[in-house]
């Protein structure tokens, strides 16, 4: 297979940021009140940790061992910031419907992450390619999770009410924050059943990366509380 | 008085950091095994989010929107986000110093937790909500604290539901983190309780 399908396949199936590796967790649950809304913070995720890999692969050579996280966080930090005025400029109700979580994309632990496990490490083409995969499997993962909660909580699908309310009554709950951790809660247990048979017939999945999986070594700021690991356990 | 009480309220309680806006999630569910070091890590968020608000409203009133870079000008306020996760960084590590060399018993509770939250979101969201809803500096050190403050009650009382939890026979896909995000979702409705408060 081609290397920049192989990075395609890999972020949106094998190594798919929500399903798979539960990581960026934050927006996870704070956007997906509707699928709009999860396609919205998945396509700017993707912009910027495209760009973030982009920039951060033609500079591996140059940024220094030792002060790269901060070097990191602050061209990620500025790209961010492009996207939020580009948002606030061209697409003022998604921008208003998400709110902070724009701006808090810098602390998404999918961009870090990529940039310390993939783009510092590879040449240009394949961290963009890297980028683009991940950046369409979180926008995936976030967009099904809308569409469950846009679903079960007002009937519609991408605004458009599909479920007639003459005879359905919304689960008005799973627009609403106790909505967001239920589906999840699911969603993880799903997940769960699928790695115990994927396991079995052999072909096992990525193990979860994320705050999710308690365990912090696979996060970016591993190397920040690497010594810490204990008070976690 | 009366508006910064209301702040301090809404940001605990009614719009409480974890179960309805979803920052921090990381620590709540990475850290709240046990109901000591649950509260260990609510501390040194309480300590870190409520310095921060009060250095980040310094930095913006004064720095960034300077009255006199704006009356020439300059508006440096489109920084904020860069500004604001460098200077948090840094601020962290520094009291990690501080606290190490002038008051070993207090690091020795909190000092473990202060680098697990150096890029939580919970501290950054804080610091970006205090301009958004253009706050001054008492106001935003209010919100910081009581936001921290909801940071904490709902850790504690997570690792206390978890320790019970324990002994519970759970189906076996929802043992772990699945079991922990419907207690989560239970905490949340129950807060949702509080909305009509104010």
């Amino acid at each position: 297979m081609n290397k920049y399908v192989e990075r395609l396949y890999n972020g949106i199936i094998k190594e798919n940021p929500t399903f798979v590796l539960m990581l960026g967790m934050c927006p996870t649950l704070a956007v997906t009140s509707s699928a709009i809304n999860g396609l919205g913070m998945g396509l700017s995720t993707t912009v910027v940790l495209v760009l973030s890999n982009l920039l951060i692969s033609a500079f591996r050579k140059i940024i220094p061992d030792g002060v790269r996280m901060p070097a990191f966080i602050v061209i990620v930090a500025s790209l961010v910031t492009i996207v939020e005025f580009l948002m606030k400029a061209y697409l003022q109700s998604l921008s208003a419907a998400l709110g902070v979580y724009i701006p808090l994309i810098v602390v998404n632990c999918i961009i870090l992450g990529r940039a310390e496990s993939y783009a510092s490490k590879n040449p240009v083409l394949p961290s963009i390619f890297d980028g683009i995969g991940m950046g369409l499997g979180f926008t995936l993962g976030l967009t099904c999770i809308g569409l469950v909660r846009e679903i079960l909580g007002a009937g519609q699908i991408f605004g458009v009410q599909v479920l007639s309310l003459s005879w359905f009554t919304p689960i008005t709950i799973f627009v609403m924050a106790p909505g967001a951790f239920l589906v999840l809660a699911f969603l993880v247990a799903g997940m769960n059943i699928i790695r115990r048979k994927m396991e079995e017939k052999g072909k096992p999945l990525a193990e979860p990366a994320g705050c999710l999986s308690g365990d912090c070594s696979n996060c970016a700021h591993s190397s920040v509380c690497a010594d810490k690991k204990e008070v976690t356990d | 008085m009366k508006e910064l009480i209301m702040i301090a309220v809404g940001s605990a309680i009614v719009n409480n950091v974890v179960l309805s806006q979803f920052l921090g999630i990381c620590p709540f569910l990475g850290v709240s095994k046990k109901t000591e070091t649950a509260a260990g890590m609510g501390g040194a968020v309480i300590f870190v989010i409520t310095l921060s608000s009060l250095v980040t409203a310094l930095i913006y009133k004064y720095i960034l929107a300077n009255t006199y870079l704006m009356s020439i000008g300059i508006d440096l306020t489109y920084l904020k986000t860069i500004v604001y996760i460098l200077v948090i960084a840094c601020l962290v590590q520094f009291v990690e110093m501080f606290l190490k060399k002038k008051m070993p018993p207090l690091y020795e509770s909190l000092g473990v937790y202060l680098p697990l939250i150096t890029t939580n979101c919970a501290v950054l969201g804080v610091a970006l909500t205090n301009v958004t809803k253009e706050y001054g500096i008492i106001e935003s050190v209010v919100n910081g604290f009581a936001t921290a403050f909801g940071f904490f009650l709902a850790i504690v009382l997570m690792a206390g539901l978890r320790e019970k939890i324990q002994y519970n026979d759970i189906p076996k896909p929802f043992r772990g983190t699945a079991i922990v995000l419907i207690t989560a979702a239970l905490m949340s409705i129950a807060f949702m309780g509080f909305s009509g408060m104010i």
